[in-house]
């Protein structure tokens, strides 16, 4: 116990004196949550829109006026005909034009059913999706007001024979889109779970493998090894100051996330710790077997980054939707911890969601973690061979 | 075994690398309290050899006991008894003198009270009180090297092993060095040596001289000089190292 106390002193030592560890440890997580909270929006503040408006009647300009007033667009320019619309792409005054035909609001009262083009600049996909998303769903909100101002104003008999087919109407301008669990379309409420996963993974199972790997290239590993310590001490005294530091910052991103972002948090804070718990001794399994690999803190620095890190950010559903990639990627996915780990705690943050719900995430993550464990003392020699 | 004076007995101990056998079938015994030099070229076997004999290495076959145990089964209780020094460097360059000292006190069991005493000790006998709250890492090599070897008998082992100790440090360290080791034995520690410095082999008790994996020669200086008819251990060893064995 005496000589573990010993390991546990030096090692935080280790930690409080490289300036790197420390600026990774406590510095990575906030930047990464201030720039990702402020500097990555995925969602919508005052997107340039221009209207080209064919009919200019009240119902254009009621529609017009409820996009203008959603907060998610600004108003560029009214265009006058169909050959300024590639103008102002290019000139980049507006992402998105709307495009109604003649005679909107008389077709739309007459048969129920109009058209309108939404035109947006798809050489930034992503935000062309976007703007489409909440276009459409403006203008679904729009039309059922409609409906429901006119099932107010007339009777019960004539409400059916205007809507026979006006259920066409419905179906026939815009797609339905309905956003649960995250209605505004919060971006926080996606990063802050995927964030919390990545920086666990970064300082439990990169931080721990650099360590260990540094002892081995300095050549103090040698040392400990000759001494009494045995080496479920070495890997303890290793992995419990990072197990503890990563519990504190989890903590800190999820106050600074609440408070700064407003993300709701749901579930039970219990199931949560419990859970992050069992990602994080996944990931110290994971950087404790990638530090047996490696021979110097260069190797184990490439191999958590290609093997750890990129898999957390791109495979994890943490900023590119799985149910979007090929087949084969999707497979792949299934073997990357922070994936099931994403689930669970975007379960318990936004859905509010107990174990009976995640407890097939929680158990691939815990045989995950009894593997890579075991994977990890196993390969951890006693002796140099 | 313990009471026959020799504190390593080794018995054809081998190790092999895939094809390469880097210790080929060595015995040799080391008296308690002796300085005993394990002499060879680069590359002769002879951090393989104390890798086995510190625990660190399991042989491919042959027997042997240190400080009265048994490499295969004991090494535990052998950690327990020896201090080691091994070629890379063993002190933290991030922690200071006396952080180091409390770390490597502490992880061979020592108590705060006695960790104390031992850091003035040490660093009042190398007159390295001064640099107590430094940093490793800004210290001259020499001075780093002699700090590694009194962290290495901070515990007051049975035996310590140090692997090529003064390479790389200049004439007057290296004599200051082999003064330490002196006194380490003179208080009851065995010191077991590596070094390819072949006049250091004249400061040894007896040493042994290591080619190719092989021990060809182990007497005290004297007696090597007198057999090879040389006039220093040198001569000895290039005789040796040539083949021409008489």
């Amino acid at each position: 116990m005496k000589a573990f106390r010993a390991f546990i002193t030096k090692e935080f030592y280790h930690i409080f004196r490289d300036r790197r560890t420390l600026l990774i440890l406590f510095g990575m997580p906030l930047i990464q949550l201030i720039l990702f909270g402020y500097a990555v929006r995925n969602e919508l503040n005052e997107a340039d829109i221009a209207i080209l408006d064919h009919s200019r009647d009240e119902v254009t300009r009621e529609i017009t006026g409820k996009l203008l007033s959603s907060g998610h667009f600004r108003l560029s320019a009214y265009l006058e005909n169909e050959s300024e619309i590639e103008q102002v792409f290019q000139r980049g005054t507006a992402r998105i034009v709307i495009v109604f035909e003649s005679g909107f609001g008389r077709r739309l009262i007459r048969d129920g059913k109009a058209d309108l083009s939404i035109v947006t600049d798809a050489s930034d996909p992503t935000m062309a999706q976007m703007l489409e998303g909440y276009t459409a769903s403006i203008i679904e909100e729009f039309q059922r007001e409609r409906r429901m101002q006119q099932d107010a104003e007339r009777p019960p008999g004539a409400d059916k024979v205007l809507h026979g087919d006006g259920g066409v109407s419905k179906s026939g301008i815009t797609p339905e889109i309905r956003m649960l669990f995250n209605p505004e379309l919060r971006s926080a409420n996606l990063f802050v779970p995927g964030l919390i996963a990545f920086i666990l993974m970064l300082v439990s199972a990169f931080l721990t493998s650099i360590t260990i790997a540094r002892e081995k290239e300095t050549g103090t590993m040698e040392a400990l090894l000759a001494s009494p310590l045995n080496p479920m001490q070495i890997i303890l005294g290793k992995v419990l100051p990072y197990l503890a530091l990563s519990v504190i910052n989890v903590f800190t991103i999820l106050v600074v996330a609440l408070v700064l972002f407003q993300v709701p948090f749901r579930g039970s804070v219990m199931l949560f710790s419990l859970l992050s718990l069992l990602f994080i001794m996944t990931a110290l399994a994971l950087g404790v077997r990638i530090s047996s690999a490696a021979r110097d803190q260069q190797t184990a620095m490439m191999m958590s980054l290609a093997g750890l890190l990129l898999p957390t950010i791109l495979l994890s559903g943490f900023i590119f939707p799985i149910s979007n990639m090929p087949a084969i990627l999707q497979y792949l996915s299934h073997i990357v911890p922070a994936k099931w780990y994403l689930i669970i705690i975007r379960g318990i943050m936004l859905k509010g969601a107990g174990l009976d719900v995640l407890w097939q995430e929680a158990l691939i993550l815990f045989g995950m973690m009894s593997v890579l464990l075991a994977l990890g003392i196993s390969s951890f020699k006693n002796r140099l061979e | 075994m313990k009471n026959n004076g020799n504190i390593i007995e080794v018995n054809e101990l081998t190790r092999k690398f895939g094809d390469f056998t880097a210790v080929d079938q060595i015995s040799f015994e080391v008296k308690r309290g002796e300085i005993f030099g394990f002499l060879g070229a680069n590359g002769a076997g002879k951090t393989t050899a104390i890798r086995m004999l510190t625990g660190l290495l399991i042989p491919t076959s042959g027997q042997a006991r240190v400080a009265g145990f048994d490499i295969y089964t004991e090494s535990e209780s052998i950690k327990r008894n020896i201090g080691y020094m091994s070629q890379k460097f063993s002190l933290f360059n991030d922690l200071t003198v006396a952080e180091n000292m409390r770390f490597y006190g502490g992880i061979y069991g020592l108590g705060n009270q006695e960790i104390r005493h031992k850091t003035i000790e040490l660093l009042d006998r190398l007159g390295l009180t001064g640099v107590r709250n430094r940093l490793i890492a800004d210290l001259p090599l020499g001075w780093k090297q002699k700090l590694a070897f009194s962290t290495a008998v901070i515990h007051d082992p049975a035996i310590v092993f140090l692997d090529e100790p003064t390479s790389g440090v200049d004439p007057i360290t290296r004599r200051q060095f082999w003064d330490l080791m002196y006194e380490t034995a003179d208080r009851g520690t065995t010191v077991f040596v590596t070094t390819h410095y072949m006049d250091e082999a004249e400061y040894c008790d007896r040493v042994s001289i290591m080619v190719d994996g092989r021990i060809d020669a182990l007497d005290s200086p004297v007696g090597l000089k007198e057999t090879y008819g040389a006039r220093n251990v040198d001569e000895v060893f290039v005789k040796l190292a040539r083949g021409g064995v008489s």
